[in-house]
């Protein structure tokens, strides 16, 4: 067991990914596919930059999530999660949307970053059509979607949100500790 | 037969993995030459002036700090100096050499970023993993000092919101001469290396004459010899009391600005050692009460450049006009001097020369193209990196000397 | 050039403006017609030599303000040049883009923004605001709602 998981177990403390998804929609099959090996493909839907330059981070030497199998692909036909920063700006929403289309299904889409959970600061402004899943969900109401909240979130946070997601996500083996919280899962069966 | 020459369309964007915002440049190409550019924004454009307009002067420095990540020192502390300048306030010197501290932390950080981005364009990936690691440190001294790796929160109307612990001044002097150790490597080994001449010297040469045109400023001025420089023209903060220089290059290339990073990396440093060791006592700030009408102009020098705070009050509690100009703005229109004529195998490291913060110019480049995407961004990376293997190829690689991780 | 040297100059275009306001040693507003701006600012880049920085519109709501920001780095000073725009139904001025191509961006952004025409101006299209964003409806002026 890598101890690297524990670690960034201890310091990602703070931030609990939620997690909702209709799961007696999804097959179970392509779930577990899901599991291993994840392929990211990194969408800035007008952000201020601080989560993208974080998730970039995750590639570098301190945080590797190569290790993890966590690669970063450069297109979103070959990726199994999105991961989606900034406030969903009015340009940048049909841009997104048309991105998740082209993303192989089953994937799970992470807001990363206040701005993509929730507008963060930027509530409010003329631009912005978000957030982020606001946007997914008018062309994919079941879209599997994950928060990791912060202002950057910290690159461990980011890391613990997507290893939480897809122990959540996963069909038979019971994920839970106190920690996780609010997560919202269906019966696992 | 060969095929005839014929103008085509590339498109840069509006998605790629390592240059973060959406931009969508449509270039326009005469077999492997750029003729034309044209750049559409908007994808980052949140609306933030507006948004300004509706918060208090003490709530605007959150919301400026997140106009773009990496300069997220720069313009709150651009926008309270054009406050402080309508009110008349003078925050007190602790502040002032709290916030260099901070905002020259910022810069090396920043600079290191770029090194390891523009390694990356050009296919060395060692010097992208190598300069990010090294810019983990200061992260992680930013986020002792202030709570957070990036977005502050540092600085308010009056002062600073927060302090320099003394207790925690050795570690960061400590941290500062690893740094500068790694630096001075990294430094060696792009200067040494004559691929690496041979990559980026007269390559994306932007001429001191456009420069003016265009109003560049930051590294990309100082690149092309136009040796501007907010901290030294119009001084804030504690910079008149440090001992430091401009760093300038004449020659415009991708090189020369390269370079003008890389010393200003040491220059940074040196002055936050300076700083750390003048650090004056006292409170960090001073109660502001209210904003007088009137208007100011306050100006710092981001890592990419001066950044424009116009502010104007009419006595109440919010501005009432808040203009934000961030230094890419005025950088990344001069993309079409530097890029017309050259390679396309060249085009993505010209515009990263630039350092470009689209969410600093709130906007993203979409061009409706009328012809077929030719080379997507994929690919123009991919040409990139073959012009650095065949120059390596011909002047006969020996690998670049950096010390293992 | 020196900041007295500034000084000096800058009453030479005195007849074109409507004032020298000197905020501070470093922070000088030259209000102007708005027939003039062309001429002060050409003035102020081409003779003077300082550095253009860029433009802010302002909806001062029974009118509009268009500051030209430029900057004098030897001496730290900025210079704004200041003009009215009277006409709020189709607010016009004459494009500093043909003089000062680093301009053309903020002017097309103040046209998106403000609805203000820049007469001259070499390529007026949209720049900031989305492809479906509606015509005619302005974010920064005040009758827009935040």
């Amino acid at each position: 067991m890598d101890n690297g998981l524990l670690i960034i177990e201890e310091e990602a403390r703070t931030a609990l990914p939620i997690v909702n998804h209709q799961s007696s929609i999804i097959n179970r099959l392509q779930l577990w596919s899901l599991k291993k090996s994840i392929w990211v493909f990194h969408v800035n839907t007008g952000a201020c930059n601080n989560c993208d330059i974080e998730i970039v981070n995750l590639l570098t030497p301190k945080f590797d999530v190569e290790r993890f199998g966590i690669k970063l692909v450069g297109s979103p036909r070959h990726a199994d999660a999105l991961l989606v920063t900034g406030v969903g700006t009015r340009q940048a929403a049909k841009r997104l949307q048309e991105v998740y289309r082209q993303t192989a299904k089953p994937c799970v889409v992470f807001c990363m970053g206040a701005c993509a959970c929730g507008t963060g600061i930027f509530e409010g402004a003329y631009h912005v059509a978000g957030p982020v899943d606001n946007i997914i969900r008018q062309v994919d109401p079941n879209a599997i979607i994950a928060y990791v909240p912060g202002c950057p979130p910290k690159p461990q946070a980011m890391i613990m949100g997507v290893v939480k997601t897809l122990s959540t996500l996963q069909p038979k083996e019971k994920y839970a500790t106190e920690r996780v919280g609010q997560t919202v899962v269906a019966d696992p069966g | 037969m060969k095929e005839p020459l014929r103008k085509s369309v590339l498109a840069v964007g509006p998605f790629h993995p390592l240059q973060e915002e959406m931009e969508f440049f449509q270039l326009t190409v005469d077999g492997e030459k750029v003729t034309d550019i044209n750049v559409r924004l908007s994808y980052n454009h949140r609306g933030i002036e507006k948004l300004s307009e509706t918060l208090q002067f003490d709530q605007v420095p959150f919301l400026v700090s997140r106009v773009c990540g990496i300069c997220s020192a720069s313009h709150p502390l651009a926008y309270v100096q054009a406050v402080e300048e309508i009110a008349g306030v003078k925050p007190p010197e602790r502040a002032l050499y709290v916030r260099t501290i901070i905002n020259e932390l910022e810069r090396i950080h920043s600079h290191l970023l770029w090194v390891g981005l523009g390694g990356h364009f050009i296919g060395y990936d060692t010097v992208f993993m190598w300069a990010w690691k090294y810019r983990e440190p200061v992260l992680d001294l930013l986020e002792e000092i202030t709570g957070n790796r990036n977005n502050y929160g540092n600085v308010k109307v009056g002062g600073c919101r927060e302090d320099i612990p003394d207790e925690l001044i050795p570690k960061i002097n400590q941290e500062l001469d690893v740094i500068e150790k790694k630096t001075e490597m990294l430094t060696k080994a792009v200067l040494d290396d004559p691929v690496l001449h041979a990559r980026l010297k007269g390559v994306g040469v932007l001429k001191k004459e456009d420069a003016i045109k265009y109003a560049v400023v930051g590294p990309t001025a100082r690149g092309s010899g136009i040796a501007i420089d907010v901290r030294r023209d119009d001084p804030y903060a504690a910079y008149a009391d440090l001992d430091w220089k401009v760093i300038s290059q004449p020659e415009g290339d991708v090189f020369a600005k390269a370079v003008v990073r890389l010393l200003e990396t040491f220059e940074s440093i040196k002055m936050v050692r300076q700083a750390l060791a003048k650090l004056p006592k006292g409170p960090v700030a001073v109660d502001v009460k209210e904003i007088p009408p009137g208007e100011g102009c306050g100006h710092a020098e981001a890592p990419r450049g001066e950044t424009f705070h116009y502010v104007r009050s009419d006595g109440g509690n919010r501005p009432v006009r808040h203009k934000i100009r961030a230094p890419s703005y005025v950088n990344v229109p001069s993309f079409k001097a530097s890029c017309i004529g050259a390679d396309i195998a060249d085009v993505t490291l010209t515009l990263a020369a630039v350092d470009p913060c689209y969410s600093c110019t709130e906007r993203i480049a979409v061009v409706d193209g009328h012809s077929a995407v030719i080379h997507d961004y994929e690919e123009l990376l991919r040409l990139s990196r073959e012009k650095t293997a065949r120059i390596k190829k011909d002047i006969g690689t020996s690998p670049m000397k950096l010390e293992a991780f | 050039m020196q900041q007295n040297e500034l000084d000096r100059q800058l009453s030479r275009i005195q007849d074109k403006l409507t004032g020298i306001d000197r905020k501070a040693a470093n922070r000088v507003f030259l209000p102007c017609e708005a027939e003039n701006v062309y001429e002060v600012c050409r003035f102020l880049f081409s003779e003077l030599g300082l550095r253009f920085v860029i433009s802010t519109g302002i909806d001062a709501t029974g009118y509009f303000e268009v500051l030209h920001h430029f900057s004098n780095d030897e001496s730290g000073c900025v210079v704004t040049v200041k003009v009215f725009i009277c006409n709020r139904e189709s607010p016009e001025l004459d494009s500093i883009t043909p003089l000062i191509p680093g301009a053309e961006w903020i002017e097309r952004e103040m046209h998106d923004l403000l609805g203000i025409t820049f007469r001259h101006h070499p390529n007026l299209q949209r720049l900031i605001l989305a492809d479906d964003w509606p015509e005619g409806v302005y974010p920064l002026r005040k009758e827009v709602q935040a």
